[in-house]
């Protein structure tokens, strides 16, 4: 997955340093049979600011593989985007990215 | 090529053109969906709109839907107000247009779940005494009547 941030890897001292706290949630969007391509690109575009291209491609992802990192951030950050895509039905979960 | 049901009106809002008989058949579904929210939280159809936060730690969804579940419920049942008080306009809001979109995926999630459709659902052949014809046929008419809103608002991103 792209977007999804790079694993932080606890062996290296150098990371530790500017690994922030704070931004170990990312938010999954789940491959389901009736949320149309067209509609979910549209949310992607509307709830996080992404291009029409960024959009396609994670909606696509989602698709095709299942599933798709759309975010990343803060637990509380995470939260909200995790009730956005709820409120516009999408099959969204977060999880800590360890 | 078809005339598009909606239209991009420049604002954020779109134009409306659709038959009164499909207004009257719109007319009572967002009702309908608040109704089975009330009686049957626990249906899974209405379960599907409240799906969980955290996959695996119950700790964590337990607080969150003691925070936001209420507000997720509250957010749903606008958008339904918003379709049902505007099932007659030909010009919406971004707002109201925003209400109509959330309500058409709502009801899709419903009646989709309800189908137990797949991906490949529509690609086979269903059969014409198939109960589930009547369904079917809403859950497309549903479906276009999104695209085609999804087609009008995606102008104005």
């Amino acid at each position: 997955m792209t977007i999804a941030p790079a694993p932080v890897r606890a062996d290296d001292p150098g990371l530790d340093e500017v690994t922030n706290p704070d931004l170990p949630w990312v938010v999954i969007v789940w491959n389901d049979p009736v949320n149309l391509m067209s509609y979910v690109t549209y949310v992607f575009q509307k709830l996080f600011g992404y291009s029409k291209e960024k959009a396609t491609k994670l909606m696509l992802d989602v698709h095709h593989k299942g599933r798709a990192v759309v975010s990343s951030g803060p637990r509380e950050r995470a939260e909200l985007d995790v009730f956005r895509l709820h409120e516009h039905g999408l099959w969204a979960t977060m999880e800590h990215d360890t | 090529m078809a005339r598009r049901r909606f239209s991009f009106a420049g604002d954020g809002g779109v134009k409306v053109r659709i038959t009164k008989e499909e207004r009257l058949m719109l007319r009572g579904l967002p009702g309908q969906l608040r109704q089975l929210m009330d009686e049957d939280p626990d249906d899974p159809a209405v379960r599907r709109l409240f799906p969980p936060a955290y996959r695996d730690r119950p700790d964590h969804e337990h607080e969150y839907r003691r925070l936001m579940g209420e507000d997720l419920r509250d957010r749903r049942l606008a958008a339904l107000v918003a379709m049902e008080d505007t099932v007659d306009a030909d010009v919406l809001t971004a707002d109201q247009a925003s209400g109509w979109l959330r309500a058409l995926n709502d009801l899709r999630l419903v009646l989709g779940t309800r189908l137990d459709l797949k991906d490949d659902t529509f690609a086979r052949d269903i059969e014409e005494d198939d109960p589930r014809v009547p369904a079917l046929a809403l859950y497309g008419y549903l479906s276009v009547l999104e695209e085609e809103l999804v087609e009008a608002l995606a102008k104005g991103v």
